[in-house]
C-alpha cells in the first residue's frame, strides 16, 4: 500500500503530466489564451521527459499493484512524452487559425499522454484498460476537434465516430478476454497462462481468451484483418491528431501487447503462434499492397503503418524462439525508429498544412524539393527510413527485425517481409519522385496557417535523431539492450 | 586512414558542390572535378605500395556497433586499388560528360554523382559485411536520384525498376549476411560481421547453398546476368550520360567484385557445386543478350545489352575460378569499364546533338562528324575484342581459363565474340556509313566532337591500348590478391570444373 510520498516518487513523470493538464485546465478557466495553454503543455511535457530521463538508471519498482516503473516503462515514458511534446509544438501553428475554441486541444493531448504513460507502465489488466480508455477517449476528441469549424479541411466527425464505434467494440473484446483469463488464473495482473491448476476451465478457454485479447489489441494496432478503420480515420482526422494516433497510440499499445505476451507465455500455444503469424503475413501484404493504389498521403501512411506493425509482429513471434533478449530489443528499437520516422513524415505534412487546408494529396507535393529543399529533404529522409534504407534509423530497425527472424528461423515470415518491403519501395519512391518533378507554379503550398520556426526546429531534431541513430546507433542500442533485459 | 580520406573527400566534395550552387550554377562542376581529381591523386599513393601480409596494402579497423560485433573495417589490396582507380578515372570522365549536358539543378546533380562514387569506393574497400551492405545501399540512392531527376522521357519507370531490383535482391543478401553472422555466433559465441571471422565459419552444406544464393542473386542482379538483367536496358536508356557512364563503368563492376571477394571465398563448397549453373547462366547472358542487342533500334538499349553480354564473360571467368580466368575477369572488368563508358558517352553525345536515340533515323554520319565517327569505330572495335586492345586480353584470358573448367561452355561462349563483331559493325554500318539522312531530326546541332570531348576519349583510348599492349602492369597488381583467394579456397572449383 501507499505509505509515503517516497513510494509515489517513481510516478513523477505521470504526476507531472497530470499536473500539467490540471494547470492547463485552470488556465483556460481563468483566461483563454492559446499561446499560454500551448506553452504550459509543451513545458510540462518537456519537464516530464527530462525527469523520466534522469530517473532511468535508478528506478525499478512496482508502484501499487497496477503500475510497474522500470527502465523499460521509463524508456517508453520518455518516448511518449517527447513525442507528445513534439506534436504539441507542431499542433500549435496548425490550429492557430481555427475559428473555434482552440485551447482544449492541448488539454486533450495532455490527457491522452497520461493514458499512454499508464499503458507503457502497465502489467495489470486494470491499468491497461484505464490507460487504454483514457488514451482512446481523448483521441476521439482530438480527431473530431475541428468539428465546429466553418472551414474544416476534412471529415473529422466521420472519422471520430468510426473510431469510437470500432474502438469500443475492440475494447469489449479485450475486456471479455481479460475476464476469461481472470477466470483461469484468478489474478488480474499479467501472469503465465500455461500450466494452470486443473481447477480452471481448460486450455481451450485460455486460447479463446488470448485470441480475444490479441484481436482487440490488433484492432488498436490496425493489424490486418482488423485494419479497415485505419485509412478513413487517418484521412479524416486533423494531421497532428493522426500523427498522435499513429505514433503514441500504436507504440503504447504495442508495449502492452509485448509485456502481456512475454509474461503470459501465450506463444507456447501453437494456435496462438499460427494466428499471430497469419496476422503478421496479412498485415505485411495487405498494408503494402493496398498502399500502392492510394493518392492520398495520409492513406498511404495509414497502410504503411499497417505493414510496419506486421514487421513488429514478426519480431514478437520470433521472441518465442530465440534465446536472450534480442527480440525484445528489436521491437523496442523498431518502435522508437517508427515513432521518429512517422513523426517526421506527419510533421512535414502538418508544417505545410493548417486546420483549414490540408495538403494530403501526393500531387500537391510536386516540386516541393525545388521550393522548400530543407523541408523536402527531411521528408525524403523520413520516407527512405520508412522504406528501410541505410544511413537512417529505419534501416537499423529493419536490421534488428531481420536478425531476430534469422535467429528464430522464421523463413516464411522473412520471405514475406522481403516481398512486402519490396512492394513498399514503390509507394515511398512515388512520393519522393513527385517532390523532384518540376514545380507547377499554379499550385500554392500554403494557404492557411503560419510558418513557425519552432516547427522547423522540431523537424530538425527529428532529422538529427534519424541520421544519428542510423549512422552511429551504438549508444541507443546499449540503452535499448539494458532496458530490454528487464522484460 | 588514407581510405577514410578517399571516401570523405567525395562525401564532403558532394556537400560542398551542392552548397556552391548558391554562388554560381557553374561552381558545382568545378568542385566535383576537383574532388575526383584529388581523390585519384591520393589513390596513386596506393599504387605499387608495399603490402603487409596476405596482400593487404592498408587496413583500418575501428569499432562501430559493438553490440553486434560490427566494425568499421576498411582495407585495400591490389584488386581493390585497381577497382578504385577505375572508379576515380571514370568519375572524372563522368563529370566531364555532364559538364555541358546538365544545366539544371547542377548542385544536387554533382552531389549525387560524388556520393555514388563515395559509395562505390566504400564497396571496394569494406571488409565488414555490414559496412559493405551499408555502402552497397548508399551508392544506390544517389543513382536513383540521378536517373529519376535528370533522366529522359520514361525516367520514373526506369529509376523505380532499377531501385526495386537492386534493393529487393539486396535484402536477400542482408538475410544471407545475417545467417552467416548468426552461424558465427552459434560457433564462436559472439556476433561478428568481419570478413576474416566469417571466412572461418563452417556452415552445413544444405544451408550453405541457400546463403550463397542470397549473395549470388544480389551480385548477379548488379552485374547483371541473365535472368536478372532486365532493369539495365531501361536504366541505361533513361539515365543522363554521366549516369550511364557510372552505371556501366563502375556500378556493374561492384557485382563482379562482390562475387570475387565474398560470394565464392565465403562459400567455396557451395560455389563449387553451383559453378556449372553459374557458368551456364553466364553463357546464356553472353549469347542471348548479344542476340537481343542485335534486335534493338534504340542505340542506348543496344549498348546496354552488349554490356550484359560482356559482363557474362566476367561471370564465366569468376566461376571458372582459376588464375587465368580470374585475371581475365578482372581485365575484362577494367576494359569493359572504359569501352562501355565511352560508348555510352558517344550515344549520349549523339542524343544531345540530334535528340533521338533511334538508329533507324540515323545514317551516314561519317561525312558530317568524322571525329565522332572515328571514335565510335575505335570503341566498337575495342568492344568486339580486337587484339591489341584491353577487351581482347580480358576475354581471351577468360576463355583460356574457362576452357580448363568446361570445354563445352567455353566453345559456346566463344561464339559471343562473333556475335559481338556482328552487332558492333552493324551499328557502325547503320549510323555512320551509307547516305546521310536528316529527314527525321533537326541536324542544326550536329557538331563534331569538341576538343574537351576529344581529350576525354583519347585518355580512354590510351587506357585501352595500354591494357591491350602491356596488360602485365595491371595483371601484376591483382595477381597477389587472386592467388591468395585461390589458395584459400583450395582451388576446389577447378577440381570440380575439370570433371564436367
Amino acid at each position: 500500500m501507499i505509505t509515503s510520498f517516497n513510494d509515489l516518487l517513481p510516478m513523477l513523470p505521470l504526476l507531472i503530466v497530470t499536473a500539467t493538464s490540471v494547470i492547463a485546465m485552470m488556465m483556460i478557466g481563468i483566461r483563454r489564451s492559446y499561446i499560454a495553454t500551448g506553452s504550459i503543455t509543451i513545458t510540462g511535457l518537456l519537464v516530464a521527459t527530462l525527469v523520466a530521463v534522469s530517473m532511468m538508471d535508478l528506478t525499478n519498482q512496482q508502484v501499487t499493484p497496477l503500475l510497474i516503473i522500470d527502465q523499460y516503462s521509463l524508456l517508453f515514458t520518455v518516448v511518449v512524452c517527447a513525442s507528445a511534446m513534439i506534436l504539441a509544438v507542431l499542433s500549435f501553428p496548425y490550429f492557430l487559425e481555427l475559428d473555434d475554441q482552440r485551447e482544449e486541444y492541448f488539454l486533450l493531448l495532455t490527457v491522452a499522454t497520461i493514458g499512454a504513460i499508464v499503458m507503457v507502465s502497465s502489467n495489470h489488466f486494470v491499468s491497461t484498460v484505464l490507460g487504454l480508455e483514457t488514451l482512446s477517449m481523448s483521441l476521439y476528441g482530438m480527431i473530431a476537434y475541428p468539428l465546429h469549424s466553418a472551414k474544416s479541411a476534412k471529415f473529422p466527425l466521420e472519422a471520430s465516430v468510426k473510431y469510437l464505434v470500432l474502438s469500443a467494440a475492440a475494447s469489449g473484446f479485450i475486456l471479455f478476454g481479460m475476464a476469461l483469463i481472470y477466470a483461469q488464473t484468478g489474478t488480474l495482473s499479467f501472469s503465465s497462462v500455461t500450466n494452470l491448476p486443473a481447477a480452471g476451465l481448460g486450455d481451450g478457454y485460455t486460447i479463446v481468451a488470448l485470441l480475444m485479447v490479441v484481436s482487440g489489441m490488433a484492432f488498436k494496432l490496425s493489424l490486418a484483418p482488423f485494419h479497415m478503420w485505419t485509412p478513413d480515420v487517418y484521412e479524416g482526422a486533423p494531421l497532428p491528431a493522426t500523427a498522435y494516433l499513429a505514433t503514441i497510440g500504436k507504440a503504447a499499445m504495442f508495449v502492452v501487447l509485448l509485456r502481456f505476451i512475454q509474461i503470459s507465455d501465450a506463444l507456447s500455444f501453437d494456435s496462438i503462434v499460427i494466428v499471430l503469424a497469419l496476422i503478421a503475413v496479412a498485415s505485411m501484404l495487405a498494408g503494402n499492397l493496398l498502399a500502392l493504389l492510394q493518392d492520398n498521403l495520409k492513406r498511404i501512411l495509414a497502410y504503411s503503418s499497417i505493414a510496419h506493425m506486421g514487421y513488429l509482429l514478426l519480431a514478437l513471434i520470433a521472441g518465442h524462439y530465440v534465446t536472450g533478449t534480442i527480440a525484445v530489443e528489436a521491437i523496442t528499437f523498431y518502435l522508437i525508429a517508427y515513432v521518429i520516422m512517422s513523426l517526421g513524415a506527419f510533421g512535414v505534412a502538418s508544417v505545410i498544412s493548417s486546420s483549414e487546408k490540408e495538403f494530403d494529396s501526393i500531387k500537391e507535393y510536386r516540386g516541393l524539393f525545388w521550393r522548400k529543399p530543407v523541408l523536402a529533404a527531411t521528408f525524403i529522409a523520413m520516407l527512405l527510413s520508412l522504406a528501410g534504407i541505410p544511413l537512417t534509423v529505419g534501416f537499423i530497425g529493419k536490421f534488428y527485425i531481420f536478425l531476430t527472424g534469422v535467429e528464430s528461423e522464421l523463413w516464411m515470415l522473412l520471405g514475406v517481409l522481403v516481398l512486402g518491403s519490396g512492394i513498399g519501395l514503390y509507394y515511398y519512391l512515388r512520393i519522393i519522385y513527385r517532390m523532384f518533378m518540376p514545380e507547377k507554379h499554379s499550385l500554392p503550398y500554403r494557404v492557411g496557417g503560419v510558418e513557425s520556426a519552432s516547427s522547423y526546429a522540431v523537424l530538425a531534431i527529428l532529422l538529427f535523431l534519424l541520421l544519428l541513430f542510423g549512422v552511429y546507433p551504438a549508444p541507443i542500442m546499449s540503452i535499448v539492450a539494458t532496458a530490454s533485459a528487464i522484460i | 586512414m588514407i581510405l577514410v580520406v578517399l571516401i570523405s573527400i567525395l562525401f564532403l566534395g558532394g556537400v560542398l558542390a551542392w552548397l556552391s550552387e548558391g554562388l554560381d550554377s557553374r561552381f558545382p562542376r568545378v568542385v566535383a572535378l576537383a574532388a575526383v581529381v584529388i581523390d585519384l591523386l591520393v589513390m596513386m599513393a596506393l599504387v605499387g605500395a608495399d603490402t603487409e601480409g596476405a596482400g593487404w596494402i592498408v587496413q583500418l579497423n575501428a569499432q562501430w556497433i559493438p553490440r553486434f560485433g560490427i566494425s568499421f573495417h576498411l582495407a585495400a589490396d591490389g584488386l581493390s586499388v585497381l577497382m578504385m582507380l577505375l572508379t576515380a578515372f571514370l568519375g572524372i570522365i563522368a563529370v566531364g560528360s555532364a559538364w555541358d549536358e546538365i544545366t539544371e539543378r547542377t548542385g544536387f546533380f554533382y552531389f549525387n554523382l560524388l556520393w555514388t562514387l563515395a559509395g562505390v569506393i566504400g564497396v571496394f574497400t569494406a571488409l565488414d559485411l555490414f559496412l559493405f551492405f551499408f555502402f552497397w545501399e548508399v551508392m544506390l540512392i544517389p543513382m536513383y536520384f540521378i536517373i529519376a531527376i535528370w533522366g529522359h522521357e520514361n525516367k520514373n519507370y526506369a529509376a523505380m525498376k532499377f531501385f526495386i531490383f537492386t534493393q529487393v535482391t539486396g535484402m536477400l543478401m542482408l538475410i544471407s549476411i545475417l545467417v552467416l553472422a548468426y552461424f558465427h555466433y552459434a560457433q564462436f559465441g559472439l556476433f561478428s560481421f568481419d570478413y576474416f571471422d566469417l571466412l572461418k565459419v563452417n556452415t552445413s552444406s544444405a544451408i550453405e547453398m541457400w546463403i550463397m544464393l542470397g549473395f549470388f542473386v544480389s551480385f548477379s542482379t548488379k552485374l547483371p546476368s541473365f535472368p536478372f538483367h532486365s532493369w539495365l536496358p531501361d536504366a541505361h536508356s533513361q539515365a543522363p550520360t554521366a549516369g550511364s557512364v557510372l552505371l556501366a563503368g563502375v556500378l556493374l563492376k561492384t557485382g563482379a567484385y562482390g562475387l570475387i571477394r565474398f560470394a565464392v571465398p565465403l562459400f567455396p563448397e557451395a560455389s563449387m557445386q553451383f559453378a556449372p549453373i553459374a557458368m551456364t547462366l553466364a553463357v546464356i547472358s553472353i549469347l542471348y543478350c548479344a542476340k537481343v542487342a542485335f534486335a534493338q533500334t534504340d542505340i542506348k538499349r543496344l549498348i546496354a545489352y552488349t554490356s550484359v553480354s560482356h559482363m557474362g564473360f566476367v561471370m564465366l571467368g569468376i566461376y571458372a575460378w582459376n588464375e587465368q580466368a580470374l585475371q581475365g575477369a578482372v581485365m575484362t572488368m577494367l576494359a569493359h569499364g572504359l569501352s562501355a563508358a565511352a560508348l555510352f558517352m558517344l550515344a549520349g553525345g549523339l542524343q544531345h546533338r540530334v535528340h533521338t536515340r533511334d538508329m533507324d533515323h540515323m545514317g551516314g554520319f561519317w561525312a558530317k562528324v568524322p571525329r565522332l565517327s572515328f571514335v565510335a569505330l575505335f570503341f566498337s572495335i575495342a568492344a568486339l575484342g580486337m587484339p591489341g586492345l584491353g577487351n581482347f586480353v580480358g576475354e581471351f584470358l577468360v576463355l583460356l581459363g574457362a576452357f580448363k573448367a568446361s570445354i563445352g561452355l567455353t566453345v559456346a561462349a566463344a561464339f559471343g565474340l562473333i556475335f559481338a563483331s556482328v552487332y558492333s559493325l552493324w551499328v557502325i554500318q547503320k549510323v555512320f556509313h551509307g547516305a546521310y539522312r536528316n529527314s527525321d531530326f533537326d541536324d542544326t546541332h550536329l557538331y563534331d566532337l569538341s576538343r574537351r570531348e576529344m581529350f576525354y576519349f583519347s585518355t580512354m583510348m590510351i587506357g585501352l591500348i595500354w591494357m591491350g599492349m602491356y596488360p602485365q602492369s595491371f595483371l601484376d597488381m591483382s595477381a597477389a590478391t587472386l592467388t591468395n583467394l585461390l589458395n584459400e579456397t583450395g582451388q576446389l572449383l577447378f577440381a570440380q570444373g575439370s570433371e564436367l
